[in-house]
């Protein structure tokens, strides 16, 4: 009883570093994930859409990256950038890593999802007399993002898991707070313990956001 | 006499190196019925997919009201997507698998073309769909999605989505193939009003008795080139070709 209300002092006396942590994780992922969906939704378009040459390197990209493990990728992004004359702040280094990281991601599952749609909706299409365009907005697009749904909800839950390999090159996210808490009081067990469950409850909310989304667009049958 | 609606002139076809339509000849005028009946890999569906430009061809012409199609004049050069795009709008084609857009209401399936398109006011497009909805008998499933109708009723609103643009030729390939027995009626009965109307119609069909009964005219197509064409009952009860009265006497009629 004793070591509950101790720890639970320690937090108290830790809750602004622990609350600023929180906060830039969920800006960094959150900004990971818009600006990484963006780039992820351009090259998948190019992907199932480009031409021979633009395919051929976009699909380099795509290899090349999700070949790579993240953390790689987050100390290349620190590292050598910095070598070759672009000086960035870690936060900037880190959020380069992750977008790269989430728009590969993001180009493999649209990819996937546009590919897997029956000829015959294109067909059915053209024989209505739309044009590509017009194909892609109105009859393509709305059954791929469906599709493409439940992987990017994943994606968006590895981008906050992600976001912890961050701490290595000292951006101040929930990991590296806790652990300079852990460093002044020495409960290490107790913290990553809380540190778990904050993660959890993130991709928790995540999940149960994503379940609701998916409901509501869900085709009746 | 008025200008045939669909000419087809020596129509060639290769899929790689196998030519599967060797020089096809056919011409309908307004309001004609004809079908298209054959063994499977004779060219009839090709020959149908190159009418609504879906497949290229290589050598020959196909004239729409007038217009040759897909591409232009004798160096075959094929013309802009936004062009052919505009052509395609000419026909009207039905598949085998319905192709109903799944995300889309069944008015919605019909009014697409008409606003995207025909770039008809939403208004206008509406009462169009439903005028083509009702003539199809599913005035109260406007509302449903693909996923909540049979396959015949599938099908019924597919063939509102492309008899409501109004199309010169209606295509219809191989349309009940796919349906269950008991639903096959209720689609050969829209298509036979619309013959009864004077739509003109291209189909390719495995539905022997009702080539026989609605069509103005029966093609027989035998390894890419058409072997046999006349009014149903001569081509039906006198066959002149060894391969058709083969043919007919291994299908169910």
């Amino acid at each position: 009883m004793a070591e509950l209300q101790q720890f639970l002092h320690e937090v108290w006396v830790a809750r602004w570093a622990i609350l600023q942590g929180l906060g830039t994780t969920i800006v960094i992922s959150g900004l990971a994930i818009v600006i990484g969906t963006i780039l992820g939704t351009f090259v998948g378009l190019v992907l199932v859409y480009g031409r021979l040459a633009a395919r051929f390197l976009v699909r380099i990209y795509v290899d090349f990256v999700r070949g790579t493990p993240v953390f790689v990728l987050v100390l290349a992004s620190f590292y050598l950038l910095t070598q070759v004359g672009i000086q960035l702040t870690a936060f900037q280094a880190g959020l380069i890593a992750l977008v790269v990281f989430c728009s590969t991601h993001v180009a493999e599952n649209l990819r996937g999802a546009l590919l897997s749609l029956p000829k015959g909706q294109t067909e059915a299409a053209k024989s209505i007399g739309l044009t590509f365009p017009q194909i892609f907005i109105y009859v393509l697009a709305p059954q791929a993002l469906r599709q493409a749904l439940p992987a990017w909800i994943n994606t968006a839950a590895e981008m906050v898991k992600a976001s912890t390999l961050l701490s290595v090159i000292g951006v101040l996210e929930l990991m590296l707070a806790i652990k300079q808490i852990i460093a002044r009081n020495f409960m290490s067990p107790e913290f990553y313990l809380l540190a778990g469950v904050i993660y959890f409850a993130i991709d928790y909310a995540i999940e149960r956001a994503a379940k609701v989304v998916e409901k509501r667009v869900a085709l009746p049958s | 006499m008025a200008q045939p609606v669909l000419v087809i002139e020596n129509l060639h076809k290769k899929f790689k190196d196998i030519e599967v339509l060797k020089g096809v000849d056919l011409v309908l005028d307004t309001g004609d019925v004809v079908s298209i009946i054959g063994s499977s890999g004779s060219g009839k569906t090709t020959l149908l997919r190159c009418v609504n430009l879906l497949e290229e061809f290589h050598q020959g012409r196909i004239m729409i009201d007038g217009q040759e199609v897909g591409y232009d004049g004798p160096q075959h050069r094929r013309r802009k997507e936004s062009e052919i795009a505009r052509q395609r709008a000419m026909t009207g084609m039905v598949f085998q698998q319905f192709n109903l857009f799944p995300h889309m209401t069944a008015l919605r399936n019909v009014t697409l073309g008409l606003t995207k398109v025909k770039k008809l006011p939403a208004v206008e497009a509406n009462a169009i769909a439903e005028k083509w909805l009702a003539r199809v008998g599913l005035s109260d499933r406007r509302d449903h999605y693909p996923g909540q109708l049979s396959g015949g009723q599938q099908q019924r609103v597919a063939i509102a989505r492309a008899v409501a643009m109004n199309p010169k030729v209606m295509l219809f390939d191989e349309v009940t193939s796919a349906l269950d027995p008991e639903l096959v009626n209720e689609v050969l009965n829209v298509i036979k009003d619309l013959a009864i109307e004077g739509m003109t119609m291209l189909l390719v069909t495995h539905e022997m008795k009702f080539a026989f009964e609605v069509s103005d005219r029966v093609v027989f197509m035998n390894q890419g080139r058409i072997e046999e064409e006349g009014p149903p009952e001569e081509l039906f009860r006198k066959p002149k070709s060894q391969r058709l009265a083969e043919f007919l006497k291994s299908s169910k009629f």
